[in-house]
């Protein structure tokens, strides 16, 4: 170990948490954005910027750049800080969960129809 | 031995990109597991990190290649027309028989979704290995962490992969 650190500069663990985070975000908004499409058709509306693909291009559209923006924002706070990965990775679990039940047609589409 | 453009469209989408992505996972997981300070020399950690930067910056790049073809290009010909159209594109072949609704229902409305999470996930994966480099070996919690991070993109795209071949199956597009 003596022999990396000699070869290797460390770094602070602030911009891994950052982007862990947003990843979370990203799984979160495209959850959150397909079950109110399912829940609203003005929603569901908004999001068809393409007729072809319908409602998931603004579905996924929105989730990347939730994602992105969250991933820079988060970025340019933690970028000198020594944020633990292991509570961003905590955090990232519970928004990636909760990601994945939004876009769980088993669970979407109980709010079908509004 | 002929393909329509679609079916073209269709293979670079599900057997070309997304096969990479999948196929590559195990080098890309072996290659995170390997950095640990017992088993790697300061000499060996530039070369094996040149190898796995390229590796999780390629898987990223092919599961980007896999969602935005078949977002853009296979679903739209996927859900093209409607009930009335002649002939039925597969969507609707599917929902019009109740016995195939639901590899549509259910199997692509998952399927459509799920697998956006995968390039997210790759991307951070990505980030971690070219930011911290090296110091994963020193940050095992950090690798861990990566490695936990890159089975879930895996699973996501494996779901994504399996319905997508089992639609295919049912109600290919041409």
């Amino acid at each position: 170990m003596m022999e990396l650190e000699e070869h290797f500069e460390d770094k602070p663990e602030g911009p891994i948490s950052a982007a862990i985070i947003a990843g979370g975000i990203g799984a979160l908004a495209l959850g959150v954005v397909t079950t109110l499409a399912e829940a609203n058709e003005t929603i569901k509306g908004w999001l068809e910027l393409s007729k072809d693909v319908g409602p998931l291009s603004g579905k996924t559209i929105f989730a990347v750049v939730a994602w992105l923006v969250a991933w820079a924002l988060l970025h340019s706070t933690m970028r000198t800080t020594r944020y633990e990965t292991r509570r961003a990775f905590a955090i990232a679990m519970v928004l990636i969960v909760l990601g994945v039940i939004g876009t769980f047609p088993m669970f979407f589409q109980l709010f079908t129809g509004g | 031995m002929s393909f329509t453009a679609r079916e073209w469209w269709g293979v670079i989408h599900g057997m070309g990109f997304g096969a990479v992505f999948l196929l590559s996972f195990a080098g890309g997981l072996a290659g995170l597991y390997s950095l640990k300070p017992g088993l790697i020399t300061p000499e060996g950690v530039v070369e094996r990190m040149r190898r796995l930067k390229v590796g999780v910056i390629a898987m990223a790049v092919a599961a980007w290649g896999t969602v935005l073809t078949g977002t853009w290009i296979v679903y739209p010909w996927y859900r093209a027309g409607d009930e009335t159209s002649k002939p039925l594109s597969p969507k609707f072949q599917l929902t019009a028989n109740p016995n195939t609704a639901d590899w549509h229902n259910f199997g692509m409305e998952w399927k459509e979704h799920i697998a956006w999470l995968a390039p997210i996930l790759a991307t951070v994966v990505a980030f971690i290995v070219v930011y911290y480099g090296a110091n994963l070996i020193r940050h095992d919690r950090v690798r861990r962490t990566a490695m936990t991070l890159f089975v879930m993109a895996f699973g996501f795209a494996a779901v994504a992969g399996a319905l997508g071949a089992f639609i295919t199956k049912v109600a290919p597009v041409r």
